[in-house]
């Protein structure tokens, strides 16, 4: 379902297998294990490391698995709530973030994309897209706040959640939800690696990265259910490195 | 008319000018900060206020230096009378402009963040939130701020998360300064007293212009309030 590797100071999370790569238990289970696993490493590895997320085939991810689900409403919100805690795990993870969309990233695959940092996407292919108001289901409340935070341009927003617009790369880099645009999708693993390996040369200190991370999304990180440190034990840590 | 050595305050028409003097890094201990709140306070009955520096720096940001050599309750202190600026210049009953003349960093960054209009040296001089680069936590009302006054996302993660160092051109391009000005330091003193002229000339009513400021950034404004000059007397349980 998805495999781990450590290049170097980048940490690699592969969706394997040309599927949807569909968000149900079993490949939720085994992201989460992965981004623990991934959380465990950096304790140990020290400052200077990061993560990209990235998918094989023609599908980033299209979203939670509505298949499994039926018409069963309690098995849906299943999904619901055991997504959230995989996007706390992403929000609060002490390194920097980039997904490798490389391919169709669709409603709870275009949250698993915006809960990383940075996004890299494929030019020839693949759209970004909420299809909520399309199929007629209602968006969880994490989903939102997560959208709200991150997509801030004008318009953008509601173009992507109440017109169930699909973005192709280009469009999305320019309404600032993609940051970078590659010819196909091996050009935008290596970019997203490149940006990785960048970012992870800067040898952030990953609690403090997180902790930064959480001050500019609160909302979005208290939707997930992360608490913010208080100002109180923000200054203690401040103290303690004069 | 001086407040000590570290800032001159001057009027050039209906603009109260204030500016840090001297060619160091206008670190905001407590002293500088003191010296700035009395400036700030000695204002009433300008139209407009402008902050410049002189030399290199707007200013770099906290005295860490110093916080090294004092306990940790002086350190709070430090913190709360910039909070306390911040809360002053929120409540200034008359239009801001900060005159970014140098490298604005960390709470020097905020602290021009903090004014209504800012317009920037073009050739030298960045806007850089060094705390990712230093190790250090970004407090409450510093995020508040940008949350507000920097609503797009991708300028705050590029900012706070990343710690880009922004020259004037591209600030203005992301929307974070109104104006980049070339020239030297006069010039862009010039420029900032400039445009605080014209907004002076608009004649608005001082008092109202503090209440929809407030209005405007709420949540900042909530978060600092209680340490500006105004704000009623709370006795702080010593340490």
């Amino acid at each position: 379902m998805c495999t781990l590797e450590q290049r170097g100071r980048v940490f690699v999370l592969t969706l394997t297998g040309d599927g949807e790569h569909r968000l149900g238990h079993p490949l939720i289970a085994s992201l989460r294990s992965a981004v623990a696993s991934v959380a465990a490493a950096a304790a140990s590895a020290g400052p200077g490391t990061a993560l990209v997320t990235v998918a094989e085939g023609r599908f980033f991810s299209n979203g939670l698995d509505i298949g499994w689900a039926g018409t069963s409403r309690p098995r849906l919100q299943e999904l619901v709530d055991a997504l959230r805690p995989l996007a706390a795990d992403l929000l609060a993870l002490p390194m920097p973030t980039v997904a490798a969309v490389t391919g169709h990233a669709s409603a709870g695959g275009f949250l698993l994309a915006l809960c990383h940092d940075y996004r890299v996407m494929r030019a020839d292919r693949g759209v970004l897209y909420m299809s909520e108001i399309d199929i007629g289901l209602p968006l969880p409340p994490y989903f939102v706040a997560m959208f709200r935070a991150k997509i801030t341009a004008a318009n953008a927003l509601r173009d992507v959640l109440l017109r169930g617009r699909k973005l192709r790369a280009a469009e999305a880099k320019e309404m600032g939800i993609v940051d970078a645009v590659c010819p196909g999708p091996a050009e935008t693993a290596a970019e997203a690696i490149k940006l990785a390996e960048q970012l992870a040369a800067r040898k952030w200190d990953g609690g403090v990265y997180a902790s930064i991370r959480m001050s500019i999304f609160p909302e979005a990180c208290k939707s997930v259910g992360i608490v913010e440190e208080s100002d109180e034990e923000k200054r203690k840590h401040f103290a303690s490195r004069l | 008319m001086a407040t000590g050595d570290l800032c001159t305050v001057e009027r050039r028409g209906r603009v109260h000018l204030i500016t840090l003097t001297g060619a160091g890094e206008h670190r905001l201990n407590p002293a500088l900060l003191s010296a700035i709140r009395s400036a700030v306070a000695a204002s009433a009955g300008a139209g407009a206020l402008v902050l410049a520096a002189e030399g290199k720096y707007f200013s770099n940001g906290f005295d860490q230096a110093w916080a090294r050599t004092v306990p940790l309750h002086l350190q709070a202190a430090m913190g709360d009378a910039f909070c306390g600026l911040v809360a002053d210049l929120l409540a200034l009953p008359m239009p801001t402009v900060a005159a970014v003349t140098g490298h604005a960093v960390a709470a020097g960054c905020v602290f021009a963040l903090a004014h209504d209009t800012v317009v920037m040296r073009g050739s030298r001089g960045f806007l850089y939130m060094s705390e990712v680069d230093a190790g250090i936590r970004i407090i409450d009302f510093f995020a508040e701020l940008f949350r507000e006054v920097v609503p797009d996302a991708v300028n705050r993660r590029d900012l706070l998360l990343r710690g880009d160092r922004m020259a004037a051109a591209e600030a203005v391009r992301r929307g974070l300064v109104d104006a980049a000005v070339d020239g030297g330091v006069e010039d862009v003193v010039n420029a900032a007293v400039a445009e605080a002229e014209k907004l002076a000339a608009r004649g608005w009513n001082g008092e109202v212009v503090a209440e929809i400021r407030k209005a405007a950034w709420p949540n900042l404004w909530s978060k600092v309030k209680d340490y500006g000059a105004d704000a009623p007397v709370v006795t702080r349980p010593r340490l």
